[in-house]
C-alpha cells in the first residue's frame, strides 16, 4: 500500500508532462486550424516523404559509423587495465560536457570552405575540399555528437562478460576470431542494441545539426518541425501530424530492433 | 615417481611469480597418462597457478611444460589438447546445454551429424539425458558442473584439468560428484590433474596426490603414502590428524620423544639426530597406567560418533587420541603406541609449527593453515 502512494507524485508528473502534451500532439494533428477534425495534416505529411526517407538514410548511416567505431573503442577499453578505464571513459565522455550548439559550431569553422581544414590544405598546397553543407558533414554531426551514447553501454555490456568464459571458449580450441563471433559478439547484443537505440533515435530527429552542418539543401524530419512551429511556415497542425508520423516510424524501427535483441538473446538473455 | 614411459605432461623448472610475489618456485611435475592426480594445498599454494600454466593462461617467468615429450611453453590455450573444468564452470550464458556441448566440436569443424551422436555420449556419461534443450543458466549447481564436464570431454582431451569443481557444491551433492567424477575418469582413462583443498576429497579420488605449500611440492605420492609416511610436519598436519612431537633418533629403530625411549621402524638418520615424530591419534592406545608406562591426564572429551576424541595432557604437551573407549574428563591414563605406527620426520621449516593440541579446534586449525599460506605470500 505504502509503495502505491509513494508512486502518486510521479505518476501525476508522467500524466502532465508526457501523457497530456502526447494527447496535444495527437489532438493538434488531427485538427485544422479552427480547431475542427481533419485528416488533412496527416495526408500532407506524405508530401515530405523524401525527407523522412533522407531523415532515416542519414539516421541509419550514422548509427552504422557508430557502431563500426565505437564497439572497437568500447572493447579496447574495457579489456584495458582498471585505473586505465576511468581515464579513457572520461575522454569519451569529455565532449558531451561542452554545450551541443557549441561543439556543432566548432565543426562548423572546421569544415567551412574558408575553414581551418581548407586553410591547411591550402598551406600544403592542396586543394580545396568542400565540405560544409553536404549529407557527409551532416553524418558527421551526427556521429561526433552520438557516439559516446554508442561507446558507453557496449562498453558497460563488456566489462559484465565473465573473463572464465571467455577462456573457457579459448580451452576449448576457438582461436581470438571465434571466441569474438561466438562468445564475446552474441554477449554484448544487448549493448549493440542498446546503443543503436539510443544513437538514432535523437540521430533521426535531430535538426541542429542538419542546420548548421548541412545547409539548406538537407532538410531532415527535425528541421521540418521545427519550421512548423518557429519558423516562416507557422503550421502548428501539420507540425504535429508530422511529429506524430517520426514517432511512428522510430516505434517501427524500435519494435523490428526488439525483435532481433529477442532472436539473438532468448537463448542465453541473461545480460539486460 | 616410478616411470618408465614419456610422461603425458611434464613442468620442468617452473618459476612465477605476480607483481613480484613469488607464487612457483622451480617447480617440477610429471603425470603419467591415464592417472588421477591431484594438487592439494592451502589458498595461495600455487595449485591454480599450476593448472592455469598447464592450460595455457599464465606463462611461466622461467621453465617449460611439455606435452608428450613436445615442449609447448608458447601454445595459446586454444592449441593445447587440454580442457579444463573452471571453477565455477564458465558455461556460456547465451548457448543452451546442447550448444554449450557442441562448442568445442564446432570450433574444430566436426560434421553436425558427429556432433549430435557425440553431445548425446557426452549427456549420458554425465546423466543429462533430455536436457539438451534448457538454458543453463536455470539449472542447478550439480547440473552446470556436469554441462561443463561434458563440454570439456566432448573435445576428447588427453588432460582434463579441475580447478576446485566441486568447491561450490553442498556436502551431499559433493561426496556424489567425487564418485561420479572418479567413475567418469576410470571409464575414459583420460589423466585427470584435480586441484584442491579439502584433503579427504584428495585422500579418496586420487592415484596420486601433490601436496603443495608457499609455491613448492612437500610431497608426491599415493593417498596412502601420504598418510603413513608424510614427509615434514606439513603435510603431517594438513593431511588427517597429526600429533607432532619433538624427539631425537637415538640410533637406527629407535627414537626418544616424551621423555623416554621408543623402539620404531624408522633408520637412516644420525645417531641423536633431531627429528619430528608423528603419532596418528587413531594409532595411540590407552591402557591401565601401570609400570613405567607413558601416562597423562585427559583434558577434554568430545564425541565424534564412530569414536571419542580426547585431548591427553602429557608433560604439559597435548596429545588427540582417538579411541572407542570412554574416558573421563581428568582421568590419569596410560598411553601405549607399537613401533610401526610411530613415524619419524626430518626436521624443516615446519617444525614446531603444527602438531601440539594445546588450543586446539577446527577453526583454529583453518586459521592456522591460512595464516601459513599468507605467510607464503602470493596468490593462487
Amino acid at each position: 500500500m505504502r509503495a502505491k502512494s509513494a508512486s502518486y507524485p510521479y505518476l501525476v508528473w508522467m500524466v502532465l508532462f508526457i501523457v497530456v502534451p502526447m494527447a496535444l500532439v495527437v489532438a493538434f494533428a488531427l485538427t485544422d486550424r479552427s480547431g475542427a477534425f481533419t485528416l488533412k495534416n496527416l495526408a500532407g505529411v506524405g508530401l515530405y516523404s523524401n525527407v523522412f526517407l533522407r531523415s532515416i538514410w542519414l539516421g541509419a548511416i550514422a548509427t552504422a559509423v557508430s557502431l563500426l567505431v565505437g564497439y572497437p573503442l568500447a572493447y579496447i577499453i574495457a579489456k584495458s587495465a582498471g585505473h586505465r578505464q576511468g581515464v579513457l571513459v572520461m575522454l569519451v565522455m569529455l565532449p558531451m560536457w561542452m554545450n551541443f550548439l557549441l561543439r556543432t559550431y566548432a565543426w562548423m569553422t572546421l569544415l567551412e570552405d574558408s575553414g581551418l581544414i581548407n586553410r591547411a590544405l591550402a598551406a600544403l598546397g592542396l586543394p580545396p575540399a568542400h565540405m560544409i553543407n553536404t549529407q557527409g558533414a551532416v553524418v558527421l554531426g551526427m556521429v561526433y555528437n552520438y557516439i559516446p551514447y554508442m561507446i558507453l553501454p557496449l562498453y558497460s555490456v563488456l566489462t559484465k562478460i565473465d573473463p572464465s568464459v571467455i577462456e573457457a571458449a579459448q580451452d576449448l580450441g576457438a582461436d581470438a576470431k571465434r571466441v569474438f563471433l561466438r562468445i564475446t559478439l552474441p554477449l554484448s547484443m544487448p549493448g549493440v542494441i542498446s546503443g543503436i537505440t539510443m544513437v538514432f533515435v535523437p540521430a533521426v530527429s535531430t535538426f541542429i545539426i542538419s542546420k548548421m552542418l548541412g545547409g539548406g539543401s538537407n532538410l531532415l524530419i527535425g528541421d521540418l518541425i521545427d519550421m512548423q512551429f518557429l519558423g516562416s511556415a507557422y503550421n502548428p497542425n501539420l507540425g504535429s501530424a508530422i511529429s506524430l508520423v517520426l514517432m511512428v516510424l522510430i516505434l517501427i524501427c524500435m519494435g523490428i530492433m526488439n525483435q532481433f535483441d529477442e532472436n539473438g538473446a532468448t537463448e542465453g538473455g541473461v545480460l539486460v | 615417481m616410478k616411470m618408465e614411459r614419456t610422461p603425458i605432461v611434464s613442468l620442468k623448472g617452473i618459476s612465477v611469480a605476480f607483481d613480484g610475489v613469488p607464487v612457483l618456485r622451480d617447480f617440477n611435475l610429471d603425470l603419467g597418462d591415464g592417472e588421477f592426480v591431484t594438487l592439494l594445498g592451502p589458498s595461495g599454494c600455487g595449485k591454480t597457478t599450476t593448472l592455469r600454466i598447464i592450460g595455457g593462461f599464465v606463462r611461466p617467468d622461467a621453465g617449460d611444460v611439455y606435452f608428450n615429450g613436445r615442449r609447448i611453453t608458447d601454445l595459446p590455450p586454444h592449441r593445447r589438447e587440454v580442457n579444463t573444468i573452471f571453477q565455477k564452470y564458465a558455461l556460456f550464458p547465451h548457448l543452451n546445454v546442447y550448444d554449450n556441448v557442441a562448442f568445442g566440436m564446432r570450433v574444430h569443424g566436426k560434421s553436425e551429424r558427429e556432433i549430435k551422436a557425440r553431445v548425446g555420449q557426452m549427456l549420458n556419461l554425465v546423466d543429462l539425458n533430455g536436457f539438451e534443450h534448457r538454458n543453463v543458466n536455470l539449472l542447478s549447481g550439480g547440473q552446470q558442473q556436469r554441462v561443463a564436464i561434458a563440454r570439456a570431454l566432448a573435445n576428447e582431451p588427453k588432460v582434463l584439468l579441475l580447478d576446485e569443481p566441486l568447491g561450490a557444491l553442498d556436502l551431499k551433492l559433493r561426496k556424489d560428484m567425487q564418485v561420479e567424477l572418479k567413475r567418469i575418469q576410470q571409464q575414459t582413462g583420460i589423466t585427470f590433474l584435480f586441484v584442491t583443498h579439502d584433503q579427504e576429497e584428495a585422500l579418496s579420488m586420487s592415484d596420486e596426490v601433490v601436496v603443495m605449500d608457499q609455491g613448492a611440492i612437500q610431497q608426491i605420492g599415493t593417498p596412502l603414502d601420504i598418510y603413513n609416511e608424510p614427509k615434514n610436519a606439513f603435510v603431517a598436519d594438513f593431511i588427517g590428524e597429526s600429533n607432532i612431537l619433538d624427539g631425537v633418533m637415538r640410533e637406527d629403530y629407535l627414537v626418544e620423544f616424551a621423555g623416554r625411549k621408543f623402539r620404531c621402524v624408522d633408520r637412516g638418520f644420525r645417531p641423536d639426530e633431531p627429528v619430528d615424530v608423528v603419532l596418528r591419534p587413531e594409532d595411540v592406545d590407552i591402557v591401565p597406567p601401570e609400570g613405567d608406562r607413558l601416562t597423562g591426564t585427559v583434558i577434554n572429551v568430545n564425541f565424534k560418533g564412530v569414536f571419542y576424541e580426547i585431548i591427553v595432557d602429557v608433560q604439559g604437551f597435548k596429545w588427540m587420541v582417538q579411541t572407542t573407549d570412554y574416558e573421563k574428563k581428568g582421568a590419569h591414563i596410560g598411553l601405549s603406541i607399537q613401533p610401526d605406527e610411530i613415524h619419524v620426520m626430518r626436521k624443516s621449516k615446519y617444525s614446531g609449527r603444527f602438531g601440539d593440541y594445546s588450543t586446539f579446534s577446527d577453526e583454529m586449525d583453518e586459521d592456522l593453515h591460512s595464516a601459513a599460506a599468507k605467510r607464503g605470500g602470493g596468490a593462487e
